[in-house]
């Protein structure tokens, strides 16, 4: 028997002895007295999925457009990201260009995005495309380190996103409408430019919102960025920038 | 702050071991050596302190984030209803989860055990020619002791996780399976990068992370292949999901060819969906954050229209005593762990022996239900000891795991197994006097003159317990003397002596 074959085998014949069902105490710590266990459930048939059980008890994602982005504004604070509101994609740019002069970038990157392209175009320093024709085509022999030694020496990575996140502050990105898997996590800061309209409330609406865009063919790499990369290992001591970027913005243009 | 020498610091790897590893500790070898390093570490008072001190922050993070769910108890249920679902059908769940990834253009391998799962990652590697190899932190990877393996044909491998980066150096296994080197003070990591990387001496936690930041760039780089964990498999989509906070595993499978992620069968979910409770209720319950910072799904490896990524993933599912547990319908649900690490951060035993004393690849509460099924041989009972059956542990679990009745169970199991003589004759006795009220009232007035007599006597089962223990003063008189006497109206009246009694 195949490594497989003997898993499956030893899996089922397991669950050949029933268990108990699942641990619903929230009722009895209420003071309804359930059962410690409850009766079992028949499978493959629940009476109501987790996401519907949990929807009502999890952290709000606002109820409105404007409920959504102060929490969202309120979370990307709380979690060290920088979000700034702008009206119109010019006033984006003269952000983007103040941030790169101060910060006295050589060379940002970037991929072909509507929002990223217009924003980017007079920025006064090189910039680098990660997904232009030779890079997507490239011979996956001769690819490699040149094109990863390039981003690495970028000072920015300038991404769009698949979806806001209200309730948890969170930024969706995806390798087929980001740039790939490494723009948004190699350079030191990264830049994201959205829209109102991808605001979504909770990370089910943002699966929903997944689902409407890709069909069930999702890119090979879908991740949610939650505030700039940090690590607590030392002593428990926060510290930001652990391997992926110190410095994440949002930047929201209002009106296109 | 003088660097203060760890009680561990001679590097050691975990008791351990495999079929295929060689040095199994016997089961007595393994109690012993628990009971030792406990002895040692319990007398290290300003470690505990230390321990105490870096948990602190998580309790009150993870009770704010706590405070934002409109229920957390609620959102438990719903989590356990998730994981619940997924492992009582664990067979359907792989299956699609098998085929679906496939589908994304990845290779699924499966692994019976730890030899097994050696062999097919060093196979993976030698097809692809691999020179430089990166990890980002893996438990499954400790759990069949792979470093040493890759280690052993000649590979250089490179922990990418800070934490974990910091215990290689150190040549030590993780302290903790969510925080790895929450032992170690920042005056030992610095001196460990002078002396393996070079770097100057420094006391700011920031400025050691950008030393390893600096020190690992060129290793994503240069690599071949990237080896990550997962922490759930997803059956509808043929994903699997991989939590972390510092970007290494994006970085791990991003940039190398070759992306290998080693997982236990036990990860499955049904739905998408159902990240939509359990990432947010691992992040809370873990570290206290609403979501850590990066949740990833990969599907296979670069998709055609695709810039850059891996040009092949595989995942290993490794099983390795998983299906044993899975074959105790009442411990079943130990494998609906998410591998959180709340209950260990919560345990007064973990707090007070510290997280090598377990021997274990997985540490704490959880640790002790699962690892006398997952190493096969030997005892691991004495584990289940190790508690004070508080139920910290059950209530920190997002997932609804009742870890500390199993840990009664085993208890209970290991009776069974091998029943105690002596203290059945014991308590049968007690059982006889109980039931006699004369005969018990003599033995209680006994008892209450001669309890100064236990400690001088040093019976030999006795002296343990009382070696480190004081003995309560006996009171003058039983209770059911003082309840006959009871004044009751001065009680009614409020009337009570300084110790609250009533005159
Ligand atoms: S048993 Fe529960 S609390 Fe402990 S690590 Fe697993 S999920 Fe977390």
């Amino acid at each position: 028997m195949n490594a497989r074959d003997a898993i499956l085998a030893r899996v089922r014949e397991a669950l050949t002895v029933p268990g108990p069902g699942p641990h619903q105490r929230a009722g009895e710590m209420a003071g309804h007295g359930a059962a410690p266990h409850s009766a079992p459930l028949p499978l493959g048939n629940l009476p109501v999925l987790a996401l519907e059980a949990a929807r009502p008890w999890l952290p709000d994602g606002g109820a409105t457009p404007e409920e959504r982005l102060a929490l969202l504004a309120d979370n990307l604070g709380k979690l060290k990201a920088v979000f700034h509101r702008v009206p119109t994609i010019h006033a984006a740019q003269d952000l983007l260009f103040s941030i790169a002069r101060e910060r006295d970038w050589k060379r940002v990157a970037w991929h072909a995005h509507p929002l990223v392209e217009p924003i980017l175009s007079g920025i006064p320093c090189a910039t680098h495309r990660v997904d232009g024709a030779a890079a997507v085509t490239a011979d996956p022999t001769t690819d490699s380190s040149l094109r990863k030694d390039a981003l690495e020496a970028c000072d920015a990575g300038i991404t769009g996103c698949d979806a806001l996140v209200a309730q948890t502050g969170s930024i969706l990105v995806s390798s087929a409408s980001c740039g790939g898997r490494s723009l948004s996590v190699l350079p030191p800061v990264h830049v994201v430019v959205a829209v109102p309209e991808q605001i979504v409330a909770t990370l089910a609406d943002a699966f929903d919102a997944l689902r409407e865009r890709h069909g069930s063919s999702f890119p090979s790499m879908l991740s949610f960025i939650t505030g700039p990369s940090r690590t607590g290992d030392i002593e428990r001591i926060l510290v930001l920038g652990a391997h992926g970027p110190k410095e994440l913005f949002v930047i929201l243009v209002e009106d296109l | 702050m003088p660097p203060h020498p760890s009680p561990t610091a001679t590097p050691r790897s975990d008791h351990s071991v495999d079929s295929a590893g060689g040095t199994e500790a016997s089961a007595h070898g393994a109690k012993k050596r628990f009971l030792h390093d406990a002895r040692e570490y319990v007398r290290d008072t300003d470690h505990r302190a230390f321990l105490r001190r870096a948990l602190a922050g998580y309790y009150t993070t993870r009770d704010g984030q706590k405070a934002r769910y409109r229920d957390w108890e609620h959102a438990r249920d719903a989590a356990n209803l998730a994981k619940w679902n997924a492992v009582n059908r664990l067979d359907e769940m792989l299956v699609l989860f098998a085929d679906r990834f496939e589908a994304g253009g990845g290779k699924v391998h499966w692994a019976r055990d730890a030899a097994e799962a050696r062999t097919i990652i060093l196979e993976i590697i030698r097809a692809a020619g691999a020179k430089a190899i990166i990890k980002s932190k893996c438990m499954t990877s400790e759990e069949i002791h792979l470093n040493a393996a890759l280690e052993a044909e000649g590979y250089g491998v490179v922990e990418s996780d800070l934490g974990e980066f910091i215990q290689q150096l150190r040549g030590e296994p993780p302290f903790h399976f969510v925080f790895p080197c929450m032992h170690v003070r920042r005056g030992e990591i610095s001196k460990l990068f002078e002396e393996h990387l070079g770097s100057a001496p420094t006391e700011s936690p920031e400025e050691l992370t950008m030393i390893a930041r600096r020190y690992m760039r060129r290793l994503y780089v240069e690599a071949d292949v990237g080896i990550t964990g997962g922490n759930f498999l997803v059956a509808e989509t043929g994903q699997i999901s991989i939590t972390e906070n510092e970007g290494n595993a994006r970085l791990t499978a991003a940039l190398p060819r070759v992306h290998v992620a080693l997982v236990g069968i036990e990860k499955c979910v049904e739905r998408l969906d159902d990240l939509a409770v359990l990432l947010p209720m691992l992040a809370t319950a873990g570290t206290g954050q609403p979501l850590t910072c990066y949740n990833t799904l990969y599907g296979g490896p670069r998709a055609a229209g695709e810039c850059d990524g891996p040009r092949e993933m595989h995942v290993v599912l490794l099983d390795n005593g998983r299906a044993a547990i899975l074959a105790d319908p009442e411990q079943r649900d130990s494998l609906q762990c998410i591998r959180c690490g709340a209950c260990l951060n919560v345990c007064p035993i973990f707090k007070n022996v510290g997280g090598f004393t377990y021997g274990t690849t997985y540490q704490g509460p959880i640790g002790s239900v699962i690892t006398p099924h997952l190493r096969g041989l030997g005892d691991w009972n004495h584990l289940s000891q190790a508690s004070s059956l508080c139920g910290a542990c059950t209530d920190a679990c997002p997932v609804r795991i009742d870890i500390h009745h199993h840990l009664l169970h085993n208890r209970r199991n290991a009776v069974r197994a091998v029943p105690n003589r002596l203290e059945r004759i014991g308590h049968r006795m007690f059982a006889a006097v109980a039931a006699r009220p004369r005969l018990f009232a003599a033995g209680g007035a006994i008892f209450r003159r001669s309890l100064w007599l236990l400690k001088k006597l040093r019976l030999p089962l006795l002296r343990d317990w009382i070696a480190s223990r004081d003995l309560p003063k006996a009171p003058a008189r039983s209770f059911r003397d003082q309840w006959r006497h009871r004044a009751a109206p001065a009680v009614a009246r409020g009337r009570t002596d300084a110790d609250g009694r009533p005159q």
